[in-house]
């Protein structure tokens, strides 16, 4: 085993368990704070796939961002000082449903992952991946690159116009 | 033992079914969108993994970003939605909500 591998299996452990407390936890604040280290984990992923834009990326604007919105919405939306921070769940039967059917995705999904022969190109050298992702944003992915800026103007005007008080 | 492109696969599998019970079983509305979050990691998981592997190279990449991209409006818009639920509901339990006027 070297140490690639080591790190590799440290953070799929990381990113699996705390991303089960994500789900399974009664504390709505634990969830959010385990989503922290799950989003960690896979930017440590996305490192050992040396794709390091898109872990830096992942960092700034998940934890950063996204992460700091969550956290905002629990605590504008519940109790933090009562007793009010469980978030509730639905009876007995719906969630023993419910992990039936997600043990079923998991386990087809996984089924289709090992069978499929896919196709694995040759591993290229690695190289650093920002100048090729800025050049290609700004040639051949130029309009989709101008939609997503507009689409973020109209989602910041939109949720200020939502959110505001009537 | 050499890390593949499975191990990648099998990791972004469980993530998704991890974020599909929690879509499915939580009432409030922010674990549902904590939920939608790990989903959409998984896919990216899965897209980097190819772009490695797959030698789909720097367009999965690009694709991973314009998932970034989408996750940050929706989690905005989404989070909007919610504080003005709670606003009217003063709770925001995604099946009591039922209301489209009231």
């Amino acid at each position: 085993m070297n140490l690639i591998t080591i790190a590799f299996f440290f953070f799929a452990a990381l990113t699996i368990v705390l991303g089960a407390v994500v789900v399974f936890s009664r504390n709505i604040m634990y969830s959010a704070f385990s989503l922290l280290f799950t989003f960690f984990g896979v930017a440590a992923l996305y490192v050992l796939l040396s794709a390091d834009f898109l872990a830096i990326t992942q960092i700034m604007i998940y934890i950063g961002g996204i992460l700091i919105l969550i956290i905002f919405g629990v605590m504008l939306t519940t109790r933090i000082t009562g007793v009010d921070v469980k978030s509730g769940t639905s009876g007995k039967f719906q969630i023993g449903l419910a992990g039936v059917l997600s043990m079923l995705i998991a386990a087809a999904l996984i089924f289709v992952f090992i069978t499929t022969k896919w196709y694995l190109a040759d591993s290229a050298e690695v190289v650093k991946t920002a100048d090729q992702i800025g050049n290609e944003l700004l040639t051949n992915y130029l309009l989709a690159f101008e939609a997503a800026s507009m689409l973020l103007l109209i989602a910041i005007v939109g949720a200020a116009f939502i959110a505001r008080k009537k | 033992m050499e890390i593949g492109l499975i191990h990648y696969l099998i990791i972004s599998g469980i993530l998704f079914s991890l974020g599909i019970f929690g879509i499915i079983t939580r009432k409030h509305a922010v674990m549902v969108l904590m939920g939608l979050e790990l989903v959409l990691n998984a896919a990216n998981i899965n897209f980097i993994a190819f772009a490695k592997f797959g030698g789909m190279n720097i367009e999965g990449h690009i694709a991973a970003i314009f998932v970034i991209i989408l996750a940050a409006a929706e989690a905005a818009v989404a989070l909007a939605i919610v504080l003005n639920i709670y606003q009217n509901f003063k709770h925001v339990n995604v099946d009591e909500v039922d209301k489209l006027k009231g």
